[in-house]
């Protein structure tokens, strides 16, 4: 026991040593060894276990991810800035597991991808995919490490714009990306007349931009985001009520990863330190800055 | 007999094979799931309804268009030479450009325009879409088939004093129009099948709420089910081809012997 717990400490000051020597101190806590959960018995891809390999979808949006392109090929942002929410997130579990942040690879996968059979490029994938029970059956999922809110977004000045109710949303058509929960929103609760659903949200964006619908739905952060850069002329309406249990963010897994476990421990570690509610609140909006429609 | 011990033996070949792959069991699991097929299947045929439209209204717009086309193309003398540039550039033009691309730029350019008075609707832009890049493929079906005429039977037509365009609509095209009738079935089940890239303007055809079905589960057999369909309506399609030629080369042979 004392024997253990010295070589937890050493190894902890050894990472400590490691983490600051690599010129990033962003948590606040030294992160101590998680019991179980050595490198090398994490089953990574890099055999060496000097690697933590995570995927993520191109181009790469704030405020998820955060910087400016400089590796190749990413695009809009730059993973390896450690910058945006689930950019910082990612480097937090990397560093709660023993990786410094040079020991961080990031690859590009699209969403679509990341869960196909086969074997798959990385140890976990980060690119805001909601967990669902029957998606769990086709890979593993990490606990949250965000609660989602959808948010209806519109052009100002339309009907929709000034809509009280997912009730009143019935008669417009809206759009969202394939794939996501904003989707099964669409089609399981608000059930509109006209619905479309596009390959990217992007194409949902440009859409709404020309008008061709009247609204999409996406994730809070992404609503701002939408909003505050891509279409200016657009606002938020409002989160939709939640509809049956709160929907969350997991990092995805290869079904039966042996790391998944570690990384939950480490996810809990940073939900009990308060290191994702200052990380919320350092990349992400304020949820209550928008009103919620019944 | 043999025909059918040198089928059963390939089929035992390739069944060996393929479940006898390292990732066989990762296969069958996404792809071959039962209670998914079931339960995908009533949604995906509801929007394979879209697709069935699409190809029916670009159909019945493609067949005269091309025609129109073919006969531009086939005008003689130099006085129609900007014409026959015009169509062939059409044709040039519209066949090297990927249908998804044509889909793309017109379904989501066009509305972009803001101009009131152009058409919003998805279906009316990928239609135009469809027509215009099957029309540039069937003008050409149609041109091959105006070619294949002998020179005689239009210079037999005008000795009897049928002016130009009489030798073309009474002697040639409709010569022409029987030989490629296989031809344009081709092209119209390579249009059934395009009609899957309609998707990627939003619209829930088959193909996107196949998509839609997987990305829910995070399995692929809702795409075994759209293909199930497509396939459905092309073989019907293809058998009626075979019939028709048939029915055509007795028709002909009937007329030699009498």
């Amino acid at each position: 026991m004392r024997k253990a717990l010295i070589a937890s400490l050493v190894l902890a000051a050894a990472l400590l040593v490691a983490t600051t020597a690599s010129g990033r101190s962003a948590g606040h806590t030294a992160a101590a060894a998680i019991p179980g959960c050595a490198k090398a018995q994490l089953g990574l891809l890099d055999s060496a276990a000097t690697t933590l390999t995570i995927g993520a979808d191109n181009p790469a949006y704030p405020p998820w991810f955060g910087g400016n392109e400089k590796t190749k090929p990413w695009k809009v942002s730059d993973p390896y800035s450690g910058k945006g929410y689930e950019d910082a997130v990612a480097y937090a579990v990397a560093k709660q597991l023993g990786f410094s942040k040079a020991q961080v690879k990031w690859t590009v996968v699209p969403f679509n991808n990341s869960y196909q059979p086969g074997k798959k490029p990385f140890d976990l994938y980060m690119t805001q995919v909601s967990y669902t029970p029957t998606r769990a059956k086709a890979a593993d999922f990490s606990r949250s490490y965000y609660f989602v809110s959808q948010t209806l977004v519109a052009l100002k000045g339309k009907p929709i714009a000034s809509a009280k109710s997912v009730a009143a949303l019935k008669n417009y058509t809206l759009g969202a990306q394939i794939g996501t929960t904003s989707a099964d929103y669409i089609n399981n609760v608000i059930k509109p007349k006209g619905k479309r659903i596009y390959d990217s949200n992007d194409a949902a964006v440009q859409a709404l931009k020309s008008g061709r619908i009247d609204g999409i739905v996406v994730d809070l952060p992404t609503a701002f985001y939408v909003t505050g850069v891509q279409v200016p002329a657009a606002k938020v309406v409002g989160r939709l009520k939640t509809v049956g249990a709160p929907e969350y963010f997991g990092a995805v897994f290869p079904k039966g990863s042996k790391l998944r476990g570690c990384v939950d421990k480490a996810l809990n570690r940073l939900w009990a330190n308060g290191t994702i509610r200052r990380l919320q609140h350092a990349w992400l909006p304020n949820a209550n800055s928008a009103p919620v429609l019944k | 007999m043999i025909a059918l011990l040198s089928t059963a033996v390939f089929v035992a070949v390739v069944v060996v094979v393929v479940t006898r792959s390292p990732g066989w069991g990762a296969f069958k699991t996404y792809f071959l799931n039962w209670s998914i097929y079931k339960d995908s299947f009533p949604e995906i045929l509801h929007a394979f309804w879209l697709n069935v439209k699409l190809f029916c209204v670009a159909e019945v717009l493609i067949l005269p268009a091309a025609l129109f086309i073919a006969v531009l193309r086939s005008l003689q003398g130099p006085v129609f030479f900007p014409i026959r540039a015009l169509a062939i550039a059409y044709a040039d033009l519209f066949r090297g450009i990927p249908t998804i691309l044509v889909i793309t730029i017109l379904g989501v350019g066009m509305p972009a325009l803001g101009l009131s008075w152009l058409p919003q609707s998805e279906f009316f832009w990928a239609v135009v879409a469809l027509v215009l890049v099957y029309t540039a493929y069937v003008s050409e079906v149609y041109r091959s088939g105006i070619d294949s005429v002998h020179p005689s039977q239009a210079a037999a037509a005008r000795s009897l004093g049928l002016s130009h365009g009489q030798a073309l609509r009474f002697v040639v095209l409709p010569q022409a129009v029987r030989r490629v009738i296989p031809p344009l079935l081709n092209d119209f089940i390579g249009l059934q099948k395009d009609t899957a890239l309609v998707g990627t303007l939003g619209v829930v055809e088959a193909f996107k709420q196949a998509q839609i079905d997987q990305s829910a589960t995070f399995n692929g057999t809702p795409y075994l089910v759209a293909a199930t369909l497509f396939v459905l309506i092309t073989i019907p399609l293809a058998r009626f081809t075979d019939w028709l030629i048939a029915r055509d080369r007795k028709q002909h042979q009937a007329g030699s012997l009498a």
